[in-house]
């Protein structure tokens, strides 16, 4: 479904990215992992838009995609979160959502019939599925952490996406909130049929979830297979996993 | 929500009823300082569709004020057309201007933006200033010709609010509805409004013409109510003042920016028959706002409002969705 082909991004003489490599098939689960500042947010910024690759390809459903504008990749079907909680922090958890189903239907240029009115129940579903319903009215200020990240996966659903770019989907959750989210992700995989890329730093979760996992260290992928031919490389455990 | 609404209601028909009986019962300049008041609040209403609901920092938007009037003068003067079709060219103008210089501008983002923002208004103003046969230069353009029906007094005060009333209206259904929230979630995070697949650019474009229009709406009133126009319409200080405006009234609320312009309009007036460091009053108000109002007085209103549980968002109901702004 995704493939990224000797993809290379550089900052002035910095190279974030060194023709890293990347297939995701339909219906997988894939993990990026690496130590920090090895490329793996800037290479899912480069699949979506937000850079443009100095070199490579980005092919997604037979597709050339490289360097199209971030709304055009949401409209092809990629939909990502981000890293740091990145939600529209005036609006109310619904709305948050709603305004992601808004676009997903093309009704961004709607002038005049009311917001109340519209996708209300496309919108609830996301939130029952996800588990945010009670706060629905909320405005985002208030929700705790774990809860702003769980938001960040419900506006990736709105675009109703096939491929979803999760990029640190538990990164500062607490134990508990990292179990849910875990069950979250599985059931995003297993009931909707999504194909999920993520990249994670809790090693029990890329290892519980992800199908496949692809290593990066300095920009460059080392290593593209399943969890445990990743476990047994011997470049993996020393540059990532450790002694151990 | 139901009896939230039918406050709302009553609340509307009296402030109507209030606004309808006005010119009958108050001395003239009153009513013509009312005018002014609506006119000069529908100019930052529309400043605030970009600024409070769009996050655009358009800092020179009274220059779309301007090219509605003049566009309405010189019309009416230079080219001898009928007034009423003086009054559509003129926020038809001021709409096609926006596009222009949002065209040029949009690709910068916020102070960037409002800097290239106020060159291009000034030079707009510059030109308008130095052309005299055209625009009467610095004297203006007076004794504007108006239909029949808005020569008296009565008349333009009735046309003016009924106007204003509608593009308020107007104004309020689109921030409403989808096009209006997604508007704001650009506000609030560009980024993320890409990540959901919404064309940014083009969105605050649409958003920054139709603002442009009704700035050019209030404009043309401004020549129904003055029958003249000048300069200073378009000059720099007056953008100043409608973006102090919505800051004092709250620039996150709809209401916000009329309420400020009623505060600052009869600041003016008065103060400055007493000083006329009247500036410094001015100052002193925004100082104050901005201390321990930050979110306007109207901001802060509805705050207290949704403290005591009468606020807009309290009832969940399911079968609905959340009311925004």
């Amino acid at each position: 479904m995704l493939e990224v082909r000797n993809i290379s991004k550089s900052f002035g003489g910095f190279r974030a990215i060194n023709r890293a490599n990347l297939d995701v098939k339909k219906g997988e689960v894939v993990a990026v992992i690496g130590p920090n500042g090895a490329g793996k947010t800037t290479l899912f910024n480069v699949i979506t838009g937000i850079l443009k690759p100095n070199e490579g390809q980005v092919v997604f459903k037979g597709e050339d995609i490289t360097g199209l504008a971030p709304h055009k990749m949401c409209k092809k079907g990629i939909a990502r979160s981000f890293q740091i909680v990145n939600i529209f922090s005036r609006l109310t958890v619904f709305q948050n959502v709603q305004i992601a189903v808004f676009a997903e239907q093309g009704r961004d240029l709607t002038l005049f019939s009311p917001s109340r009115k519209l996708a209300v129940d496309d919108t609830y579903a996301i939130l029952d599925s996800v588990g945010l319903t009670e706060k629905a009215k909320s405005v985002c200020g208030s929700l705790s952490h774990g809860d702003l990240k769980v938001l960040e996966i419900a506006i990736v659903l709105g675009g109703r996406p096939e491929l979803v770019i999760l990029d640190e989907p538990t990164a500062g959750m607490s134990p508990e909130e990292t179990g849910r989210c875990i069950s979250l992700i599985q059931r995003l995989s297993t009931e909707r049929g999504l194909t999920i890329l993520f990249c994670e730093h809790d090693m029990e979760l890329v290892f519980s979830i992800a199908q496949r996992i692809m290593v990066m260290v300095q920009g460059s992928t080392i290593i593209e297979s399943d969890c445990a031919s990743v476990r047994r490389n011997k470049e993996v455990q020393d540059a990532y996993l450790g002694e151990d | 929500m139901e009896t939230a609404n039918y406050k709302y209601v009553i609340f509307a028909l009296v402030i109507a009823a209030i606004f309808a009986v006005a010119p009958f019962s108050l001395p003239r300049f009153y009513v013509y300082l009312i005018a002014l008041i609506v006119t000069t609040g529908l100019l930052s209403t529309s400043l605030n569709f970009v600024l409070g609901f769009g996050g655009i920092y358009q800092f020179h938007h009274a220059v779309f004020y301007g090219v509605g009037a003049y566009g309405a003068a010189v019309m009416i003067m230079k080219l001898n057309y009928n007034p009423w079709i003086g009054f559509i060219v003129g926020p038809l103008a001021a709409a096609f201007l926006s596009l222009v210089i949002g065209l040029i501008c949009i690709r910068l983002s916020k102070l960037y933006f409002g800097m290239l923002q106020i060159s291009l208004g000034s030079l707009v103003w510059a030109i308008v200033y130095r052309w005299y046969t055209f625009t009467g230069g610095d004297d203006g353009i007076h004794g504007i010709s108006v239909p029949p029906i808005l020569e008296s007094p009565i008349g333009s005060y009735y046309f003016t609010l009924i106007v204003v009333a509608l593009s308020l209206f107007i104004m309020y259904r689109i921030l409403k509805a989808p096009f209006g929230s997604i508007l704001q979630g650009i506000r609030d995070n560009v980024v993320r409004s890409q990540a959901i697949g919404v064309n940014v650019r083009r969105h605050q474009l649409i958003a920054i013409v139709i603002a442009g229009f009704f700035a050019g709406v209030a404009g043309v009133l401004f020549v129904v109510v003055d029958n003249s126009v000048f300069p200073d319409m378009m000059f720099w200080t007056l953008s100043l003042e409608i973006t102090i405006m919505a800051l004092v009234g709250g620039w996150y609320t709809f209401l916000g920016p009329m309420l400020g312009a009623a505060i600052i309009v009869l600041l003016r007036t008065f103060v400055s028959t007493m000083t006329e460091y009247w500036a410094l009053a001015l100052g002193l108000v925004l100082l104050l706002v901005i201390l321990f109002l930050p979110e306007g007085v109207l901001g802060k209103v509805f705050e207290i409002w949704r403290e005591r549980g009468l606020g807009r968002t309290g009832e969940a109901e399911r079968t609905k969705g959340t009311d925004y702004a």
